[in-house]
């Protein structure tokens, strides 16, 4: 049978994602350490677990609000204002997704005609660009670079903006790179926006994991921003909720009205038990200062001090990173390309890290090290990769 | 304390052996100001012990735990202390704690063997002037210690490599 006809070619031409071909590689070696991993090594602390667990005792099975559970998006109102200022209304400007990823995809096919651009700083986190042509997009790369340790530049932002340009996803804290934007960095952009009039998408999933006393700006509190910015976030990387599989969109009720259409329509509603469980998270966190959100930071923070020593130490250069989960050390100085170099550590080593290029091909040079992992692994691995850089010279 | 105790505190109680090194780079402070800290938290007696979490039950050492509830009738001017005391001196006792409710101190009770156990108690604690009473409890079996699980690994769910 000839299945060419039946699929979309736009679709078929989208490239596998570069990280599958580790990942076979990496899962069919024993005693592999990972760093590859872009999720918490917590567990979802066991209260939050344990409020899920109640509900399906309690035989709360059912669908809810398309937007999602009303005492929810009152939860992250709350949330939202207490710890970055934002103020949405729970009634008609917040919609809970499944995961952020959903929230992306629904703000894209909300937004995008055929042939309307994206703007996508790179390196960025892999479904991006896809989730833009899946859209009916074209993605526009805009690069950042090591030495302006990753952050987004007013004038590289400018120099790739066309007539077709609709839109900006912002995504900050990064992922890959751990790289953060903080207030002045954000204010640089705000011209190039109004005079083109874009529309930001600002993925802040990583807002709560940020470093050595730096601050999120939450970028719809800057001025003017607020009613042309969409705020994605969720409960993956702050609250250590992976699999449960909620996020949120929030933003204007105009946007979020024709978003709520897809979502009804496509997904209905987030699961119920991940809702209970993300209300937990958050009611928890207001009454005890987000104690178990701290004790996973200052773990975090730990790790990746010693992570960005020791790639020091090894020779690597190595920006630090302020947030995330990752590290971005360039492998230039080994003479060798980022597949090469991944590839080689874990056949030698058995130490999975993330080619750079598997985020777009600014990551060259590059490999993305996640610290959420054990410490004791984490020192084996990084005595590892100091071992394999030493067979390269 | 100083938040950089705080935070020594916490990585010692995870692993005893991080190096003063680690510490440093891993607190963002200097070597010395991490060797002077834990030297000041050993000084004031705050650090009593470097001691690893062991899992007997894999060992084939010989040996029996028990909980004992003490009721006793505290001394005048000197409370459960000199009680206590009386108590903590014993090689066979872990540990003490004076406790709110039914009873007053809880005394953890090591041996090698279960008659051993129960003739500690039987001539040594239970004779004691101020003693009024014991209960004794054996520990079975011990799921979680310190903080630590003891009963398999902890397994890690996630994928080898993720986005």
């Amino acid at each position: 049978m000839n299945y060419e006809r039946f699929l979309n070619p736009s679709i078929v031409a989208v490239p596998p994602s570069g990280i599958r071909r580790f990942f076979d590689l990496a899962a069919s070696m024993k005693d592999t350490i990972s760093l590859g991993v872009g999720e918490p090594d917590f567990k979802t602390p066991y209260p939050i677990r344990d409020a899920a667990i109640n509900s399906l005792i309690d035989g709360e099975t059912q669908y809810t609000a398309n937007r999602g559970l009303p005492e929810l998006r009152q939860e992250i109102a709350f949330y939202l204002m207490g710890r970055y200022g934002l103020e949405y209304d729970p009634a008609r400007q917040i919609i809970v997704t499944i995961g952020a990823s959903e929230a992306i995809d629904i703000a894209l096919r909300a937004v995008l005609s055929p042939g309307d651009e994206v703007l996508v700083p790179e390196p960025s986190y892999v479904s991006y660009a896809p989730g833009v042509v899946f859209a009916g997009g074209t993605p526009l790369p805009v690069v950042t670079r090591q030495e302006d340790e990753f952050r987004l530049l007013p004038e590289d932002l400018e120099a790739a903006i066309t007539p077709r340009t609709k839109a900006l996803i912002l995504p900050y804290p990064n992922n890959p790179t751990g790289a953060i934007m903080e207030r002045k960095n954000l204010e640089a952009l705000l011209p190039v926006i109004l005079r083109h009039d874009l529309l930001v998408i600002s993925d802040e999933i990583y807002s709560e994991l940020i470093y050595d006393g730096k601050e999120h700006v939450s970028f719809a509190t800057l001025p003017d921003m607020y009613p042309r910015t969409l705020t994605i976030n969720g409960f993956s990387k702050s609250f250590a909720m992976t699999g449960w599989r909620v996020g949120y969109i929030c933003g204007a009720p105009e946007l979020l009205d024709v978003m709520n259409k897809i979502h009804q329509y496509t997904i209905m509603c987030a699961p119920r038990q991940g809702q209970i469980a993300a209300m937990e998270a958050l009611r928890l966190g207001r009454e005890n200062g987000y104690e178990e959100v701290v004790r996973m930071r200052e773990s975090y923070d730990r790790r990746r001090r010693l992570m960005v020593s020791s790639f020091r130490q090894m020779g690597l250069e190595c920006f630090e990173p302020y947030g995330a989960f990752y590290v971005f050390p360039s492998i230039r100085s080994t003479g060798l390309s980022s597949e090469e170099f991944c590839a080689g550590l874990l056949r030698e080593k058995h130490v999975a890290a993330v080619p750079g290029t598997a985020f777009g091909p600014s990551g060259e040079g590059h490999m993305r090290c996640s610290y959420a992992t054990a410490m004791d692994k984490l020192k084996t691995a990084l005595d590892r990769i100091g071992e394999y850089i030493l067979t390269l010279k | 304390m100083t938040r950089l105790e705080n935070a020594l505190l916490n990585l010692l109680k995870e692993d005893c052996r991080t190096s003063l090194e680690d510490m440093a780079v891993m607190t963002g402070s200097t070597l010395e100001e991490v060797a002077e800290a834990v030297d000041q938290l050993e000084k004031r007696r705050i650090i009593l012990r470097y001691s690893p979490v062991i899992n007997w039950d894999l060992t084939d050492q010989d040996r029996v735990e028990a909980m004992i509830e003490v009721k006793v009738t505290p001394q005048r001017d000197m409370g459960f202390d000199a009680v206590a005391r009386r108590i903590y001196r014993f090689e066979e006792v872990k540990s003490v704690y004076l406790m709110s409710g039914s009873y007053d101190l809880l005394v953890l009770v090591q041996a090698r063997t279960l008659k051993e156990l129960a003739m500690f108690v039987a001539a040594k604690l239970s004779p004691l002037e101020m003693v009024t009473g014991t209960a004794t409890s054996f520990v079975l079996k011990r799921y979680k210690e310190e903080g630590v699980i003891f009963e398999g690994e902890e397994s890690d769910h996630r994928l080898v490599i993720s986005p």
